[in-house]
């Protein structure tokens, strides 16, 4: 055979488990946005490039043990024998280039998929911040003026901006359907930037646990059309309530399984407010608006500790 | 008085627990009857719990893992069970705040006092005895290190009981571990249990790689030495590298929790992510501590059941070498998620798949090691193959989860569930299971018994494949790790086949257990009377099973990789002296077990806030340490006319002709 043959054969034998399986509904296999379609290649190209070891392996396991079983004593045996350089040359060299091509895939689509690094798209994206609180998600879209909880929805083909953080534990916020997901964590902000290409409602959760409430922290993510979007943010500010600092500490109080809400208007600085709620001389208790909109000394403090250690990225403001 | 404690404490309500407590009592009772009846207490004290014998720590060390085993598996089934009904409208028959529990049990259980007291038992009997050596370095901090495991395996078994245990995963991830989220005792046991048993483990890393370094026979140069003790070698340069970070971070949480400070708070400048890098500092050279001595017990195993050498010994050592550095530098991997840059993610994604050059090393070595030899498929070998099989799958697994692009779609889903449960069940526990089968003969002086252990391998290899390939497909189908229930009726079908395949695991359990009644049975057609049941090449072979208490008479002289081997070959095995020499050894002590049980009352107070009694508790073990420090009578001389006796009774065993002869050395 030659090695064409063998990569298609080895393409083939891969699918087959997955063959077997297409009965059943796997959304990472399955995705609706260019995030996720990069991320399901990215996985199967990385699985046929092991395959090439992990078969062999396996097969020669197998093999091995039975040609050269106690029983069989037509087989050779070298007691002695145990030192082959051809052999060890080898041994060492395969997994080594496999991992030198793995290794370049990996580092350019970890820079392609950064989930910080904004998705290419002539199309003007729209930014939605995201905070996640116990046990339920808030959204609140700072261009049109809105908030809801537990559930999200853009428009198609337009990349999605979230800014991420949380009020209380950490979260991670996670739409499976349309790719990455990325923690939320209190004081600090993270980003994801992600894009549906297909109509549709997606499952939204957290994949982190962040207590009692966690197993019903879930959202729908809507992607509809321009037209949809825009009349869903019109139904939402048909709506009267308001999302201030005053009504934010009900809404942060610890509850489960919340069913969808929305805010017909949500003040401006609630976002700012939730992240640097932390920074204002140490705030214990749930959003409590009084201590808020004047930015300290320790706002710097509190930066200085993000960016001493590694995770730099993950900003403090 | 009692701190925090209070009747309340005791959950009356909860049926399950009581009903699992009232089996305990029970058992309890009945063991102690029983040493009672047969007047054994005595015996107990002297030869095990006060014992420093390597052989016999070893052996307790398993003992209890086995145990832990059993209550760390009740809560696997008992989460299984929960997910496979917990669908829709159906919430289960466990609530959030008792699940929660148990999965942080389940997964404290099986790495700190399942699998970490299984790899140091099997260190403890095979380690000594295959450098030549006639105990560890400081025996008694051996033991000591034994009782502080036990310290720690006493209050996770009592927060059952008493209060109720962390229900924030077993990484206990602040800002949820800290008195904000999480007020009640729980995470507190959680803290105290891992830092009693991990100070112990540091000590033993620390005991074995003086013993190692400092009492191999003469002749072992450091490429001579049995691949398994180069495992738990490069395994205890992991412990003492990485388990004071643990020790300093549990710390700092205790601060965060005991004295309102604010390291991983969300208040006052304190950073979450701190932890969540700390923790993984410590936890990813952890998976690497489980897993290289099960490498070193699959190389003993495939290379005497093949009855050949080892194919690649210095490829081997260097693989784990290269393992044991690496396994320090990718930590970042269990959290590409936070938000670091991309150069920093794809670093410590290239990092970590670069492992995967040296475990492909091993496993090729593994290969020609079977290639031209002569197989035997006993249990051991079954083990080895059956993880082989596995651990390459597990092996790829990790690989595709250090690639942060697909890391981003499966972190935390059931697909990583699936990856960790196939490495440390396929490689650490088959590992584990074909050590204490090969050498279980050495520890007690008879084989377990062959065809109840293949059943058992049987049920365990299948029960895995049940159990997790549903959950790989799972991830796929996202669905997240630690849910209590879900709504997603696709889901279901996949959770029950993994029930199943739990149960199936359940099957393979009690054949071990069965296995080892009817071994005891059994043991007279069973026993092992040369020491060297299996052909084994390696020094622990070349003593008696149970090897006596100073293990060799004369210490062997060793001039070959296999040194056994060799000396059979060149028929100087079994060679006996003129004459022997006093052997000098250490005298048993209960201070390891009284500072151990200090240990625990002493966590028990800090949990419940008890403050005398922790001053009390604390007072006694330093105090105990002090003591025992200036005891100077800690060690003795075997005289040679009771070394030789003991050699007559085991040389007549299976050299009959020995029988009546007196001049020992004639007789070769």
């Amino acid at each position: 055979m030659n090695p064409k043959q063998i990569t298609s054969l080895l393409k083939r034998l891969a699918w087959l488990p997955l063959l077997m399986l297409s009965g059943c509904k796997m959304v990472l296999l399955d995705p609706k946005g260019q995030v996720g379609v990069d991320e399901k290649s990215l996985i199967i190209t990385a699985t046929l490039l092991m395959l090439i070891v992990v078969i062999p392996v396996i097969v020669m396991t197998l093999v091995f043990a039975w040609k050269y079983r106690a029983s069989n004593t037509k087989a050779t045996y070298r007691p002695n024998w145990s030192h082959s350089t051809a052999i060890e040359l080898v041994v060492w060299l395969i997994p080594c280039v496999i991992v030198a091509i793995l290794g370049t895939i990996t580092w350019k689509t970890t820079h392609q998929l950064d989930p910080y690094r904004p998705l290419d798209s002539d199309v003007t994206p729209i930014e939605v911040q995201v905070v996640s609180l116990d046990w339920k998600w808030l959204f609140i879209y700072p261009e049109q003026g809105i908030a809801t909880v537990n559930e999200l929805a853009f428009p198609v083909d337009t990349p999605v901006n979230f800014k991420i953080t949380s009020q209380s534990a950490m979260n991670s916020f996670f739409i499976p359907a349309l790719g990455s997901q990325i923690y939320s964590m209190a004081g600090m902000q993270t980003k994801l930037h992600l894009i549906a290409n297909h109509e549709g409602t997606y499952d939204g959760i957290s994949a982190n646990l962040s207590g009692e409430g966690f197993s019903d922290m879930k959202f729908q993510a809507v992607a509809t059309s321009q037209q949809g979007f825009n009349d869903w943010v019109q139904q939402v500010k048909a709506n009267t309530d308001t999302l201030d600092l005053n009504s934010y500490p009900t809404l942060a109080a610890p509850s489960k399984a919340d069913p969808v809400r929305y805010y017909g208007s949500v003040s401006p600085i609630l976002y700012e407010t939730i992240l640097m709620q932390y920074h204002n001389g140490g705030n214990h208790a749930a959003g409590h608006a009084d201590h808020q909109g004047q930015p300290g000394h320790q706002a710097h403090a509190g930066a200085e500790m993000g960016g001493m250690h590694m995770n730099a990225s993950a900003e403090a403001h | 008085m009692f701190g925090k404690l209070t009747l309340e404490a005791v959950p009356y309500h909860e049926p399950i627990i009581m009903i699992t407590l009232a089996i305990v009592a029970i058992a309890g009772l009945g063991i102690f009857g029983a040493i009672t009846y047969y007047r054994k207490w005595g015996y107990l004290w002297t030869e095990w719990l006060t014992s420093v014998d390597h052989k016999k720590i070893g052996v307790m060390y398993i003992l209890v893992a086995l145990i832990m085993l059993l209550r760390g598996f009740a809560d696997a089934i008992m989460m299984r069970g929960q997910l496979a009904i917990a669908e829709g409208a159906s919430q289960g028959y466990l609530p959030p705040e008792h699940y929660d529990q148990i999965f942080t049990a389940h997964g404290v259980i099986m790495i700190i006092f399942m699998a970490m007291p299984f790899m140091v038992g099997l260190m403890n009997i095979a380690v000594p005895l295959q450098i030549g050596a006639r105990d560890v370095a400081f025996p008694f901090l051996n033991s000591l290190s034994f009782w502080l495991l036990v310290a720690g395996v006493i209050l996770v078994n009592v927060s059952l009981g008493v209060g109720e245990f962390a229900r924030t995963g077993w990484v206990a991830y602040p800002p949820l571990s800290e008195l904000g989220y999480s007020p009640g005792v729980g995470v507190d046991y959680y803290i105290w249990a891992l830092q009693l048993s991990g100070l112990g483990t540091l000590l033993t890393g620390v005991n074995f790689l003086v013993t190692v370094f400092k009492m191999r026979a003469p002749g072992m140069s450091l490429m001579k030495i049995p691949v398994f003790t180069w495992a738990c070698t490069f395994t205890n340069i992991l412990i003492v590298a990485s388990f004071p970070i643990l020790t300093a971070t549990l710390g700092m949480l205790s601060l965060d929790r005991y004295l309102d400070m604010h390291f991983f708070t969300n208040e006052l400048g304190g950073n979450a992510m701190m932890y969540i890098n700390l923790f993984w500092a410590w936890g990813h050279p952890e998976v690497y501590i489980l897993i290289l001595p099960a490498f070193g017990v699959f190389s003993e195993v495939i290379s005497t059941f093949s009855g050949k050498k080892l194919f690649g010994y210095t490829s081997m050592i260097w693989a784990s070498g290269a393992i044991t550095v690496l396994g320090f530098i990718v930590w970042l991997h269990h959290f590409f998620t936070m938000g670091s840059g991309a150069n920093v993610n794809a670093f410590f994604g290239v990092a970590t798949m670069v492992i995967a050059v040296p475990t492909g090393v091993k496993l090729f070595s593994w290969l020609f090691t079977m290639f031209r030899g002569r197989v035997q498929f006993t249990t051991p070998v079954l083990w080895t193959l059956g993880f082989m099989v596995t651990f390459t799958v597990g092996g790829m697994t990790g690989v595709l989860l250090a690639v942060p692009g697909a890391d981003f779609v499966l972190h935390n889903s059931l697909f990583l569930i699936a990856h960790f449960h196939n490495t440390i069940i396929g490689g650490a526990v088959f590992g584990y299971l074909a050590g204490f089968t090969f050498w279980f003969p050495k520890a007690f002086g008879f084989k377990l018994d062959e065809r109840l252990g293949k059943g058992a391998f049987w049920c365990w290899i299948t029960g895995f494949f049940v159990a997790f390939m549903p959950l790989y497909i799972l991830g796929f189908m996202g669905m997240t790790r630690r849910l209590n229930h879900y709504d997603n009726p696709l889901w279901q079908p996949y959770l029950v086949v993994a029930f199943f395949g739990a149960g199936l695991i359940l099957c393979g359990i009690l054949f071990q257990l069965a296995q080892l009644v009817v071994s005891l049975r059994n043991r007279e057609s069973l026993r092992d009377v040369t020491g060297d049941p299996w052909g084994g090449r390696t020094l622990e072979w070349s003593t008696s099973s149970p090897p006596p208490f100073y293990n060799f008479a004369v210490t062997p002289t060793v001039r070959a990789l296999d040194a056994f081997q060799d000396m059979k070959e060149r028929g100087e095995a079994y060679l006996r002296p003129d004459h022997y020499a006093p052997i000098h050894m250490p005298k048993n002590t209960a201070a390891g077990l009284v500072i151990g049980l200090l240990g625990a009352v002493f966590g028990f107070a800090l949990i419940w806030h008890i403050w005398w009694l922790a001053g009390v508790s604390f007072i006694g073990m330093i105090a105990t340490f002090i003591v025992r420090s200036y005891n100077e009578d800690v060690d003795y001389y075997v005289q040679p006319d009771e070394i030789e006796r003991i050699e007559n009774q085991h040389h007549a065993s299976f050299e009959p002709r020995l029988l009546n002869t007196q001049p020992v050395a004639e007789n070769v």
